[in-house]
């Protein structure tokens, strides 16, 4: 959660700050305390979508630290259980994103659509979020042959329901009008402010760790990186949207593909050392980095979500914009939901606070409302 | 450029660095003095062309280290430039984020957590502690009690 | 029962307050909208300012930066009001009890402003909304 502050000259958007600290919950200093298995239990829940991705990043980062290479089975259970989390992520923002233009029908649709993939989540897992599935050697659960054709329909389902959606969106004037050259991130800030994820793809910058620095099973799978070249929230939209269509191409050929075996190995001890574990979140890279001094506990542990780095883009990004546009452009980058909730907005000249999310949302859907009656 | 010469290229900062460590063949750890980190990150961003990921701050008994984390996406690669702070009283290292605008907050975040002072930082103000959070207190130093705020 | 917590249990509209949570909580909590759940049809509301609500769905472990927020958002909630603690973070700080920047549970800081506050937990890492349901219909049938 953060609080946004913005500062205004008329209708233009001429500085924004944001404070943290209100989810600071000291994480790194707690996982200083906590045995090695301990840890991927907590730092699953650093970010509630994407608490497959930061426990997947840490064993990794172990793993790689102790010479332990997990069974292969394993590696492509990692992968189905990340590429689930990044399509009901992915579904889960363009509804946010079209509740804050007006399209509350797209908002309950799409969330609607999410609700069969947490099913599967709960059956393979135990749990809607936070599954708990990594630890360091492998998993802790394995995905029975059983529920392999249950998994493969569903996705045919909602593939279905994302292309009448995908096409919607892709056709619909108002959203070209709404959002094409809004909230632009060229792609040097998207360089000098080391942005990561569809944030970066949208505006041209190649970039997935799955391919560059490939863990889990992806090497061993066929799927493409999406990026696009505009940089404004469309191109985030389009992104994000023929991304759960490779999602779901990953899953099913994982789910073909997976090799007999055990799904996970015996880990005694982890020797003294470091290692950088990364994978790419819905939101873009998690990174986390490990140092042990041979004890139980880690020496060090350091975690870095993608949003550290996405959300101060919007110096970039929104600078220069209409205030109606504000709102759209901050949740663009997918941070967590709570984010863009606390909004303030001070006007230039007498510092006077004018506004609120409240009326910031209101002069949101109140542009769309307006592009309609233009372009209709 | 794959990673052989990338290897390769970093001997055009040897003099900077005090040795290169591999522990993996993806992962390498460039440690210096802190003095050279400056230098030797500008290298690696502007002429080499790496992204910058984050920066940890350790805190090693005898010193302080901030390790800068960059990725070589081309070849997966991670450098990490371990730089070395000896002075424990006023531990102290030029900002990077001079010339790496996605570097401002973790360099914040560190000198809230670890009270390293990062010299010229463009926008040094408080990050990701309370408003009434005492001055002087590093939560992330070996040395602190788990105090809780009350 | 008074006229006003009649009121209270026929359609409760609740605030939501974040008070340092990882989201899961507050995706469920907004998940309770959407079709599968859909609250509003029992009249359940989610509103926009803490002075319209009766009841506070609180999550998050209240972080230090967070608890003066909490305290505030308390105060301008009409009374009488039901705080739900919604996830284990709000109801015990469940695995954050030993953070330097934890103040938390919600119960601790709000007993700070009130000691006769009414509280009510719902546990879940995330609780399911079914469970959220169930635990604000269980907490209102007994007022």
């Amino acid at each position: 959660m953060e609080f946004f502050q913005l500062t205004i000259d008329g209708e233009i958007v001429t500085d924004i700050d944001v404070r943290l600290s209100y989810n600071h919950r000291g994480m790194e200093k707690i996982a200083e305390s906590l045995q090695f298995d301990q840890i991927p239990f907590l730092v699953s829940r650093i970010c509630g979508i994407c608490s497959a991705s930061h426990p997947l990043a840490y064993v990794q980062a172990v793993e790689e630290l102790a010479g332990i290479t997990p069974p292969d089975r394993a590696l492509y259970v990692r992968t189905i259980i990340n590429e689930l989390e990044r399509i009901h992520s992915h579904i889960l923002w363009v509804g946010l994103a079209g509740h804050f233009i007006g399209y509350d029908t797209v908002f309950m649709w799409a969330w609607k659509y999410r609700e069969p993939v947490l099913d599967l989540l709960e059956e393979i897992t135990g749990n809607r979020n936070n599954y708990g599935n990594v630890k360091i050697g492998g998993c802790r659960e394995d995905i029975p042959d059983e529920i392999k054709p249950k998994i493969i329909a569903e996705l045919d389902k909602i593939a279905t329901k994302m292309e009448m959606l995908t096409k919607a969106i892709l056709d619909d004037p108002v959203l070209h009008a709404r959002l094409k050259g809004i909230g632009v991130l060229k792609k040097e800030d998207a360089i000098n402010y080391c942005v990561t994820g569809p944030t970066a793809r949208a505006s041209g910058v190649d970039i997935d760790v799955r391919r560059d620095d490939p863990y889990a099973a992806y090497s061993m799978l066929n799927w493409n990186v999406i990026t696009q070249p505009q940089g404004d929230v469309f191109a985030k939209a389009v992104v994000r949207l023929l991304e759960t269509f490779e999602s779901i191409k990953i899953v099913k050929e994982a789910l073909v593909k997976l090799p007999k075996g055990p799904v996970a190995i015996e880990v005694k001890e982890i020797p003294a050392g470091e290692g950088c574990g990364r994978a790419e979140a819905p939101r873009g890279e998690t990174f986390h980095y490990v140092r042990s001094d041979g004890g139980n506990r880690p020496v060090r542990h350091k975690m870095r979500a993608p949003s550290y780095v996405n959300v101060p883009s919007f110096k970039a990004s929104c600078l220069g914009g209409n205030i109606a546009d504000v709102t759209i452009t901050l949740a663009a980058v997918d941070p967590c939901y709570s984010c863009t909730e606390r909004l303030a907005v001070v006007n230039d000249r007498n510092g006077k606070i004018l506004h609120d999310y409240e009326t910031l949302l209101k002069l949101s859907r109140e542009k769309t409302e307006k592009i309609k009656k233009e372009l209709l | 450029m794959d990673r052989d010469q990338l290897t390769e290229s970093l001997t055009k900062i040897k003099n900077e660095l005090i040795k290169v460590e591999k522990t993996v063949d993806s992962r390498l750890y460039l440690v210096c003095e802190s003095l050279n980190a400056h230098k030797v990150s500008n290298f690696i961003f502007k002429t080499l062309g790496c992204r910058f990921v984050t920066a940890t701050a350790i805190d090693s008994f005898h010193y302080y280290e901030v390790l800068y984390h960059f990725s070589h996406d081309q070849t997966g690669t991670v450098l990490t430039v371990k730089a070395l702070i000896r002075d424990r009283e006023n531990p102290s290292i030029e900002s990077i984020a001079q010339f790496i605008p996605g570097a401002q907050w973790i360099e914040r975040e560190m000198h809230d957590l670890m009270g390293i002072e990062f010299r010229n930082h463009p926008d040094m103000r408080r990050l990701i502690l309370a408003d009434d959070w005492p001055q002087g207190v590093y939560p992330l130093r070996k040395k602190t009690k788990d105090e809780k705020v009350s | 029962m008074s006229l006003s917590a009649k009121a209270v249990k026929k359609s409760p509209w609740v605030f939501h307050v974040n008070t340092g949570a990882c989201n899961n909580c507050d995706i469920e909590i907004v998940d309770l909208l959407t079709p599968r759940f859909d609250v509003e049809r029992f009249g359940i509301k989610l509103v926009g300012s803490p002075r319209h609500a009766d009841a506070l769905l609180v999550t998050g472990v209240v972080t230090a930066q967070a608890a003066p927020r909490l305290k505030k958002v308390y105060n301008q909630t009409a009374k009488p009001c039901v705080v739900f603690a919604i996830g284990a973070c709000a109801c015990g700080t469940g695995i954050f009890h030993t953070g330097y920047h934890v103040v938390g549970p919600v119960d601790k800081i709000i007993k700070e402003i009130d000691p006769n506050a009414i509280i009510a937990y719902v546990p879940g890492c995330p609780p399911k909304p079914e469970a959220i349901i169930s635990g604000v219909v269980k907490a209102l049938s007994i007022l």
